[in-house]
């Protein structure tokens, strides 16, 4: 796209002085580098903790009966790690990290719409975030609902659900502002000559999760709004006592929650969009029809929700409906994986950390996807629904997904954002590691729930013993593979090599400018005059 | 940018108006809530919700002054959620 690196006249926007020093440099920065790192740092802490609540389940799932835990701290766990990841780290994840990093320098602009906006979004985050994690602390009792807090479950329940509920609603404002805010800035900010079809994936991924993140977000909130309400006032929107009807809440929570998954896992999409063709140097190959399928899925993405409610008791019509619609969203998922592995056809690979990430992510996220097809089958589903097959499907879509895809951007843009070098031995033994850990942890988990095994229990029969030992060995390996990662990560971040501009030879805007980025990220603002994979 | 936009001055008797209105309309679909309509009340407090929007959507947020871009995103967005709820009702219909 821009073949010359950028001089730069200006400080790195680690180091710019500005009116504050220390921390309040950070938490007050309206930079939109500083405030993807804010938002970073803070998943991290809090996927620390999350990934430790779900090693422990693990632990206590090693063997039949109470291991280290009882049935209620079983019940309070997993709604916590469920609640801390899909709203504090998947859902925010990738366009809260890496969007507000790179979609501003990918488009040619020297930060985002809205700078103050974008800073009050990781102020509201931080509140949720906080709001959540009282729950476990005061009251009676941490939540016990699962993360999807069903009625009539949630209202009825004695622990604490009012402080989760809220900080999830409080949450939901941040992901408004990130998502208006991206859509502004790609409408109004795009360098000269970046024509809608010469804009790079990545911004083209957070486009289409900005549009779901305004308009289905309200509706969760509203959502856990009614909760709230029916619990303090008993209105009678879902108690059956009252008059309220439970399934109303599964359409209204799954209407956003459903859409929600396409929110972490097309900014996913993109990242792979982007790491693809870098080291396969080579033009991605489909680049309008990975567009348009990132469009689609957005859009079908709406209409899909029912598959979560198979057996809630839907009219049978219904249900045909939610079923064909699930079918329809494969297709554009499926057309995505045909032009990667169309890309790397013939191509001159480089085989570096990143592509690693890249590839993994396409092997899992080929199982999430394939199990879900068989989700999506009424008479399966049936059979499946709460098994230990659904936490392994999506499982493997979230966290083999969005979670590889993570990983995969952070050594990808790693030395543009810090401007040093990860030791890449390392990285690829912690990738290796964790790689088997993950397979080893979720695959019996498939096997589990075709045999019967209900999620979301802490017992289990002796037949499920066997896999259930292997599934949790698993956990430690993947925990081992983690740690070495983050660890890499943390430790190179200081000193690690100093890393080129270009370390990849990639060819989208972010790659012609300095690592890390100056204040403001151009001199000038560039001319775009080519495709953004323009490999040939 | 400048040429983008019509300026345009509200008179205040309309904003009047609008309130007037949208007071009725809330009224009025408390209101109904005392009269039996079977099937039909979800449909009525959707509709009544609906013409409220509208109105604030066109008057108070200038949406009727704006360029017509903004009125089809704005259409785009209702004809989608008019599209989850009718397939929500697919369930409610047909149970």
């Amino acid at each position: 796209m821009s073949e010359t690196v950028l001089q730069h006249n200006q400080v790195s926007y680690l180091e710019y002085q500005g009116r504050f020093k220390g921390l309040f440099a950070w938490i007050f920065s309206t930079d939109h580098k500083r405030i993807g790192l804010l938002y970073l740092y803070s998943m991290l802490v809090l996927f620390s903790v999350a990934a430790t609540l779900g090693l422990l389940m693990k632990i206590e799932l090693i063997a039949p009966g109470k291991t280290i835990m009882d049935a209620q701290t079983y019940n309070s766990f997993f709604t916590l790690h469920g609640i801390t990841m899909i709203f504090l780290i998947v859902v925010p994840g990738l366009p809260a990290v890496f969007g507000n990093f790179f979609l501003p320098i990918m488009i040619g602009a020297k930060d985002v719409a809205f700078p103050k906006l974008n800073l009050l979004s990781w102020w509201i985050y931080i509140l949720g975030a906080l709001v959540v994690l009282s729950s476990q602390f005061i009251g009676d009792g941490p939540p016990d609902t699962g993360w999807t807090f069903y009625a009539p479950y949630s209202f009825r329940t004695g622990t604490n659900m009012l402080p989760a509920v809220t900080g999830a609603f409080i949450l939901g404002f941040s992901s408004i502002a990130t998502g208006l805010n991206f859509i502004v800035t790609i409408h109004r900010m795009r360098a000269p000559g970046m024509a809608w079809m010469k804009m790079p994936l990545f911004p083209w991924a957070l486009y289409g999760t900005a549009w779901i993140q305004v308009l289905a977000t309200p509706i969760v909130g509203v959502t856990l709004l009614m909760i709230v309400l029916e619990r303090t006032l008993q209105i009678g929107f879902f108690d059956p006592a009252l008059g309220g009807d439970p399934i109303l809440y599964q359409h209204l929570f799954w209407i956003y929650s459903h859409p929600a998954v396409y929110i972490m896992i097309l900014p996913a999409m993109g990242v792979i969009s982007e790491i693809i063709p870098t080291f396969a140097r080579k033009t991605i190959f489909g680049y309008k029809a990975i567009v348009v399928s990132t469009l689609a899925i957005a859009f079908v993405g709406y209409f899909v929700w029912g598959h979560h409610m198979f057996t809630s008791g839907m009219s049978g019509t219904a249900l045909y409906t939610f079923s064909i619609l699930t079918f329809l969203v494969a297709i554009p998922s499926a057309i995505k994986i045909f032009n990667w592995v169309a890309t790397l056809h013939k191509a001159s690979i480089d085989i570096q950390t990143p592509f690693l990430w890249a590839l993994c992510f396409l092997f899992v996220f080929m199982i999430g996807g394939l199990s879900g097809m068989v989700l999506g089958a009424l008479s399966a589903n049936v059979h499946l629904h709460d098994t230990a097959f659904v936490v392994a499907h999506f499982h493997f879509i979230v966290f083999g997904g969005t979670g590889f895809a993570f990983f995969g951007a952070l050594h990808y843009w790693y030395p543009k954002m810090f401007g040093r070098m990860y030791d890449k031995g390392w990285a690829n033994i912690g990738l290796a590691i964790f790689f088997t850990g993950f397979n080893t942890l979720y695959l019996p988990m498939f096997y589990l729930g075709m045999i019967g095994m209900p999620r979301r229990y802490y017992d289990y029969v002796e037949e499920f013993h066997g896999p259930n030992i292997v599934s949790s060995f698993g956990a430690m390996l993947m925990i081992a593979g983690l740690i070495i990662i983050i660890t890499n990560l943390i430790r190179s971040a200081r000193k690690g090599e100093i890393a080129e501009a270009d370390p990849w030879k990639g060819k989208t805007l972010e790659w012609s400018i300095a690592s890390p980025p100056t204040l403001e990220n151009f001199d000038e603002i560039p001319v775009v005059t080519k495709q953004p994979y323009d490999y040939e | 940018m400048e040429k983008e936009q019509h300026p345009h001055i509200v008179r205040y008797r309309t904003y009047v108006y609008v309130l007037i209105a949208l007071l009725f309309m809330t009224l009025t679909s408390v209101a109904v809530t005392h009269i039996y309509l079977g099937p039909y009340t979800v449909a009525t407090a959707l509709l009544l919700a609906t013409l409220k929007s509208t109105l604030v959507l066109l008057i108070f947020m200038h949406l009727k002054f704006d360029k017509k871009f903004y009125s089809y995103m704005v259409a785009g967005v209702f004809l989608l959620l008019t599209s989850v709820i009718i397939i929500t009702f697919l369930d409610y219909l047909y149970r």
